[in-house]
């Protein structure tokens, strides 16, 4: 590190992850819609462009020009800073992702991760703690009653979902030994995936990241039949964009977390054969077209789901989250401290 | 009370067992549901591009008939509008001039004829009332419009095209 060359490379990596989150939050809410069609027997948006392609960006010049609308009793400071803090966590979570194996590029190697610190899994829970905020704050300052009911429940439900989030993690982290991302992604070289070593653990990491993320069946912060618009009731225009892109961005932060700790992130069966045959440059490259292809089946699953199920109800949630997933998440850990105790005292 | 029909159901409510309320087994199930939705072939029918078949009897857009020489059949006699139960159909009537013979078939015709398309409700009842069989509620979906204006549909959309000498 120090070379002007590299500090451009990583400039270069970060504008284009960044960029790859928008274009991805933005063809989420098209794709969005047409597996909706989908599911439901129907076309979808099909005529902006050619399979209607176009409908994201006519749906973003839409939400650019409508009217700003600030409401008289609403905390203008805090209106405004709601959604940009919502998009913000939602961005930074993907500096700590590796996107992909060591790459060579020329003479330079590149590191398709934007920073590996050692607390990865950590950074990851701090800025998916911090998300809530933008809610919250957004809810709060609208000065409705409705959107506050929605930021208290966001607010609730992310608190009560990140314990057992935290304590299914724990668990991984007992049998990885480390917090880093990067480190995590090389232990499950090829077809090593954690998820064979926590398959509960998973599960209980994808109903919390669905609660995280808001989204069905856990999307009561927003739900309209009972509080209009749920927390973004008052808001228009782009900052209304803003907290719906934010939740796309937040789904594709959390497939790739998944993917990442659980599903072999940029690992597949044959990579050191395929690495061989593409080489130091398109090899890595190649397996970020396979974490990409897990995100993408991520994305879909969480389509998939909000296309099936209904929304629980309030009680249910807690009941689920405090009485359920807690108590999941120890004996997991329990099993699985026994479990590698067992397996290391009988020398594997 | 007994059932009549013998169709009555007693249903029980009775308490979930462990898998209805572990969840995730429904929600199994309900994954496969949509999916077998997912590779169904869209009922949608595009519209503009695509049409649906209409039922013979189908009420469309009105059109006023000519007779086998060409001549319209209207006769202004105002039955269609006294039946219109939206009052959706106005006219006015004129007295047909020498010369004007291959053009009118009676002696009387209506110089305007106007039906308001945001009134009408296609029940069909001119097309009863119509002596002279001059009106049929035989065309397509009246088109999408702008303006109020624009729905008053005069002669010059109503009337068939003449025929082909």
């Amino acid at each position: 590190m120090g070379s002007t060359a590299d500090i451009l490379i990583k400039i270069g990596l970060i504008l284009i992850i960044f960029v790859i989150s928008l274009v991805m939050a933005m063809y989420s809410t098209y794709a969005e819609r047409k597996v909706a069609a989908f599911f439901q027997d129907r076309i979808g948006p099909n005529r902006a462009g050619p399979w209607g392609l176009l409908q994201p960006l006519a749906d973003g010049g839409k939400l650019f020009l409508k009217e700003e609308i600030i409401p008289t009793n609403a905390t203008p400071f805090l209106f405004i800073v709601g959604p940009s803090l919502a998009i913000l966590t939602a961005c930074i979570g993907s500096a700590v992702i590796p996107w992909g194996q060591k790459m060579t590029i020329g003479s330079h190697v590149v590191d398709l991760q934007v920073t590996d610190i050692n607390v990865g899994v950590l950074y990851i829970f701090g800025v998916v703690s911090l998300g809530v905020y933008g809610v919250m704050i957004g809810g709060w300052a609208s000065n409705n009653k409705y959107s506050l009911l929605g930021a208290i429940r966001a607010a609730s439900q992310n608190i009560s979902y990140e314990i057992s989030m935290g304590l299914s993690i724990i668990a991984l982290l007992m049998l990885t030994g480390t917090l880093s991302l990067r480190e995590i992604a090389e232990q499950q070289h090829s077809w090593h995936w954690n998820i064979i070593r926590q398959p509960l653990g998973f599960i209980l990491f994808i109903v919390c990241a669905f609660a995280e993320t808001n989204r069905t069946p856990f999307d009561l912060p927003e739900c309209e039949t009972e509080l209009v618009g749920g927390y973004h009731t008052e808001y228009s225009s782009m900052k209304m964009g803003f907290y719906l892109f934010a939740e796309y961005i937040n789904m594709f932060i959390s497939s790739a977390v998944m993917a990442t700790l659980y599903w072999g992130s940029y690992n597949y069966p044959g990579m050191d054969w395929m690495n061989n045959l593409l080489g130091p440059t398109w090899g890595p490259l190649f397996g970020f077209a396979v974490l990409f292809f897990k995100i993408l089946v991520f994305i879909f699953f969480f389509m998939w789901v909000r296309w099936t199920i209904p929304r629980f109800r309030y009680d249910q949630l807690m009941d689920l989250g405090w009485k359920i997933l807690i108590p999941l998440a120890i004996a997991n850990i329990v099993l699985t401290g026994i479990g590698s105790t067992l397996l290391t005292h009988f020398g594997y | 009370m007994e059932s009549l029909s013998n169709k009555k159901k007693v249903l029980e409510v009775k308490p979930l067992n462990f898998m209805e309320r572990a969840y995730l087994p429904a929600i199994v199930s309900g994954l496969a549901t949509t999916m077998k939705h997912f590779f169904k072939k869209p009922v949608t029918i595009s519209y503009p591009e695509e049409k649906r078949e209409f039922s013979e009897n189908f009420r469309g857009m009105h059109s006023l008939k000519r007779d086998e020489n060409g001549k319209e059949r209207c006769t202004a006699c105002g039955l269609c509008a006294l039946s219109c139960p939206a009052e959706a159909i106005t006219m006015t009537a004129a007295e047909r001039q020498p010369g004007e013979e291959n053009l009118y078939r009676e002696e009387k015709y209506a110089a305007v004829y106007e039906i308001n398309m945001l009134r009408c409700i296609f029940c069909g009842l001119c097309e009863e009332a119509c002596p002279k069989e001059a009106i049929y509620l035989d065309g397509d979906i009246v088109p999408a419009d702008y303006l109020r204006k624009d729905f008053i549909y005069g002669k010059d959309k109503l009337v068939e095209a003449p025929l082909n000498q």
